[in-house]
């Protein structure tokens, strides 16, 4: 057979589309970033930091006859130690996404149906500053609300507070890891905070409630995990679903979902009955003992059996598992912590578990992180504020502290109390999918005179806005400066390796030239983003040449432990850990953690529970060609005994049908044996309405869609999303 | 003459794919196919499980039923290494190695040729590991020279328990998994 006619016979059969071809659109290197740039067999090898999840790995962008070919990490850089993550690794498929936002669009017909008119960024700019000074001139400046995701949102922020508006949040408080910084600070009267400052790669034994490491990829996290299980650490993991990181547990508790905190009172009182806590760390940094120890103790392992389902010796024996190796026995404090409701006080009573074993503040434990510091940029002073922020009048929620409540601003643009928004801004997080019940957040939005979204995909969200500004992707922009804190202080800086494809903008520009229209161009006295970072830079002592050579600058070691010269502080009333909280007695609630017993499913019904995969982050990735090759859509874990009930096998598509009667979008079964047979499971992110971004429209089932149920923290306001039950339909 | 192999380290593997990826974009491969691949293979009644992960690809044998089987010397042994190779341009992609490797390793290339893992000869070459062994976060990915004693690959065959997959296929398979 002739070899070629063979081969072009295969080409015109095969129904692919090779990267290779991909790979041939139509981007173009910056050609004047040559002096920063390492040159290897014509390649250029660009510096930067990641945006494909929150992390900000560093990264070395490698571009190829002008055309982005590859990203690896930065061995440089501390938080990805030369590895990305899978979805950093793909993140040359944003780049070269086709379903990119291309251009500014204003709305056409109705909010939501996603009907637009192509703009000029000129005209794009006068319509929002318009809307935007009427505003003002109604109902003031705070009539404004920004919602905000990830560094990018950082000159946005900005040019909100130039604005006059004190209204600024993001999901990631009450949609996600707000409980947990709460329950932490109400301890040790300090957070957990992001990178978290658990000392994983130390720890000897490493407690996991719900916390799928592996499956969600927070890269150092992961790394260290690896590390961790190699050097043979004890792991005890707590989870309705056999998750990868059970498999590499010495032991797995099946809990019944629901019910963590009868668990963590019960491993609290064998503990403390039996005397096992680390004495002299309590007695020397702890406060109120005497009164937790009383009330913990009433609740045994066998009390915590009948909640739970878990065996009382089994509770017993990782109880003493976890003495064993303290103080370096750590119990992760997860992330996404927004559970069942009394998620603050459960993370409060994960965090007085690590108090038991002493663990806060030692090696193994959780390490006492530091920033590189960078000084602000010297802008003039903002406008006065004219009003508090709106999102948690009266402090309902005594404990929201630091972060503004998004579905209180939600909440407030609805009733209007206590004063009108009529505006949101919304930089980097699709809504639709981050906030729980859809119909609030529609009905909300309805109400507004002016949506902005700032996206570089059609998300969902995009598809409400009345104005839609495409943003460049990470890799075709400068950005601010990344100084994590961090077990090094370290600073990081974010540079473009390749040019926008179409008329996409980066959001430092967008904030400048609106600045500007708005009549604020006092707060944006810079040139271009390059000299607001060499600014920034000088006054730390460095420079933007001298960061863009390796696109990190390391700050002196410090230590990180109170065993090694880190001074202990608590700031907390008492100055110590608070065993029992007597401001929270104060406002009301339990000063020492208690059980709540929550609704369980009915008859035929499904406690719904989602999580993380690998490859994709939240709902910010689908369309991303090389990571939905490799996930393109979610599926239902059914345990396999109740799948066979109900006639299911793996690869049926079945909807979910909620306890409100909301019906998901089709979804493949996995009949699995890794999963309790009262809960289902399935990966966040899937099952997209937008309309726009044809390649994962539908694809999968939205959890966030049948998430019309949850739960309020009484302390935070923080929006549980697990408290909803779901049922199989069969008839697709 | 070096011999190369890899050990792969199941009990840190998490299944995540960045090996996936990583041979993707080093290698241009199609969307669509791929040169390596995740199996999660997991035994019991819950609770009771146990569950290996690991990550697969072409196993560079010893004993090459896809080079013997090859009717244009395309599918080959290059000469450093001990590696399995295909020369695209003599390949006329009849899918005789295709159907010949137990480990169903090799696809057919939108562009009419077979293809596969290459180890990433062309970085080993350059003094670099294969691009996934270089991006893994879990650090489950040995690659060297198994005939050198010394090596790191080497000292972990003699220091865990391992297996090979398919080791009734006569294939003497050079990548091995430790358990």
């Amino acid at each position: 057979m002739n070899s070629l006619s063979r081969r072009k016979f295969l080409k015109i059969s095969g129904a692919t589309i090779a990267t290779a071809a991909v790979l041939a659109s139509s981007a173009k290197s910056i050609v004047n970033a040559a002096e920063n740039v390492t040159k290897k067999n014509g390649l250029q090898i660009i510096p930067s930091y990641c945006d494909l999840c929150f992390w900000k790995c560093g990264l070395l962008a490698y571009v190829k006859d002008g055309k982005l070919w590859k990203v690896e990490g930065n061995p440089k850089d501390p938080l990805s130690n030369g590895r990305l993550c899978p979805r950093g690794t793909g993140g040359v498929g944003a780049h070269y996404d086709t379903e990119r936002l291309k251009s500014p669009l204003i709305r056409k017909n109705l909010r939501g149906e996603e009907k637009w008119v192509e703009v000029t960024w000129n005209e794009a700019f006068d319509y929002i500053a318009d809307k935007m000074n009427k505003m003002k001139a109604t109902y003031g400046p705070e009539a404004m609300a920004l919602f905000s995701h990830g560094i990018g949102g950082n000159f946005i922020k900005h040019l909100l507070r130039a604005f006059g508006s004190p209204n600024e949040t993001a999901p990631s408080f009450a949609q996600c890891r707000g409980p947990r910084e709460v329950g932490f600070e109400l301890t040790f009267g300090d957070v957990v905070g992001s990178p978290e400052r658990t000392d994983i790669e130390n720890a000897k034994c490493i407690v996991l409630i719900g916390s799928h490491l592996g499956e969600n990829m927070h890269n150092t996290q992961v790394q260290e995990f690896s590390h961790a299980v190699e050097k043979g650490a004890s792991i005890i993991v707590v989870d309705p679903r056999f998750s990868v990181a059970a498999s590499k547990a010495k032991y797995y508790l099946p809990i019944k979902p629901g019910t963590d905190m009868a668990l963590l009172l019960a491993w609290m009182s064998v503990i403390v009955n039996e005397k096992l806590y680390d004495a002299d760390y309590i007695s020397k940094y702890g406060n109120g003992f005497e009164q937790f120890a009383a009330e913990v103790s009433q609740y045994t392992p066998e009390w915590a059996y009948i909640e739970t389902g878990i065996d009382p010796e089994l509770i017993r024996e990782t109880a003493r598992e976890m003495v064993r190796y303290k103080p370096a026995t750590l119990i992760h404090p997860g992330r996404h912590a927004t559970w069942y409701g009394d998620d603050a006080q459960r993370s409060r009573a994960i965090a007085l578990l690590n108090a038991l074993m002493g663990s806060w503040g030692r090696k193994g434990g959780f390490y006492v992180p530091y920033s590189y510091s960078i000084p602000k940029y010297p802008y003039p002073s903002y406008p006065e504020l004219m009003k508090e922020p709106l999102d948690n009048p009266n402090g309902k929620y005594p404990f929201a502290t630091g972060e503004q409540i998004s579905t209180g601003i939600r909440e407030a643009t609805i009733t209007g109390q206590p004063y009108p928004i009529k505006g949101w801004f919304i930089y980097g997080t699709n809504l639709m999918q981050a906030l729980p019940n859809r119909d609030e957040t529609i009905k909300a939005l309805q109400n507004l005179d002016l949506m902005v979204v700032v996206d570089v995909i059609p998300s969902e969200i995009a598809g409400w806005a009345d104005v839609v500004l495409p943003e460049s992707v990470y890799l075709e922009r400068y950005d601010d400066l990344n100084a994590s804190p961090f077990r090094e202080g370290f600073v990081g800086i974010r540079q473009p390796a390749v040019e926008e494809p179409n008329d996409q903008k980066p959001n430092w520009w967008m904030a400048k030239k609106l600045g500007e229209k708005l009549g604020l161009g006092a707060y944006f006295p810079w040139k271009d983003i390059e000299e607001y970072l060499d600014i920034r830079l000088k006054l730390a002592g460095h420079s933007l040449t001298e960061i863009k050579k390796e696109g990190i600058i390391k700050g002196p070691k410090k230590p990180i432990y109170y065993d090694n010269g880190v001074e202990p502080e608590f700031l907390t009333p008492s100055g110590k850990i608070e065993f029992y909280s007597t401001q929270l007695a104060k406002a009301g609630f339990d000063p020492v953690p208690r059980y709540t017993k929550h609704p369980e499913p009915p008859v035929g019904y499904f406690r719904l529970l989602y999580g993380r995969a690998p490859v994709h982050t939240f709902s910010k990735t689908q369309s991303n060609p090389i990571l939905a090759d490799l996930m393109s859509e979610n599926e239902i874990w059914v345990n396999a005994d109740l799948a066979e009930k109900y006639g299911m096998k793996t690869g049926d598509r079945i909807k979910l049908k909620n306890q409100d009667g909301v019906i998901s979008d089709p979804i493949k079964v996995r009949a699995t044996e890794r999963i309790r047979q009262d809960c289902v499971y399935m990966v966040h992110g899937f099952g997209q309405k937008s309309r726009q971004l044809r390649s994962t429209y539908k694809k999968g089932a939205s959890d966030a869609e049948l998430v019309t149920k949850y739960n309020t923290d009484p302390l935070m306001g923080g929006t549980a999303m697990n408290v909803n039950f779901v049922t199989f339909e069969m008839e697709v | 003459m070096p011999r190369y192999g890899m050990v792969i380290d199941t009990r840190k593997c998490v299944g995540c794919q960045d090996c996936v990826i990583a041979c993707k974009t080093e290698n241009n491969v199609p969307v669509g196919y791929n040169r390596d691949w995740i199996v999660t293979e997991s035994h019991g009644k819950y609770p009771n499980i146990q569950m290996e992960i690991r990550t697969e690809r072409c196993n560079h044998c010893s004993e090459t039923p896809c080079v013997s089987c090859c009717p244009t010397g395309a599918s080959h042994i290059h000469d450093v290494g001990g590696v399995v190779l295909i020369t695209h341009e003599v390949c006329i992609g009849c899918k005789a190695c295709v159907q010949a490797c137990p480990y169903d390793a090799r696809f057919i290339h939108p562009d009419g040729y077979a293809d596969k893992c290459t180890f990433c000869i062309h970085r080993v070459e350059e003094g670099l590991k294969p691009a996934c062994v270089e991006v893994c976060p879990t650090y489950c990915m040995y690659f060297g020279d198994l005939d050198d004693p010394n090596s790191e690959v080497s000292i972990l065959l003699q220091s865990r328990k391992w297996h090979v997959n398919l080791p009734d296929a006569g294939t003497q398979p050079n990548i091995f998994y430790l358990t």
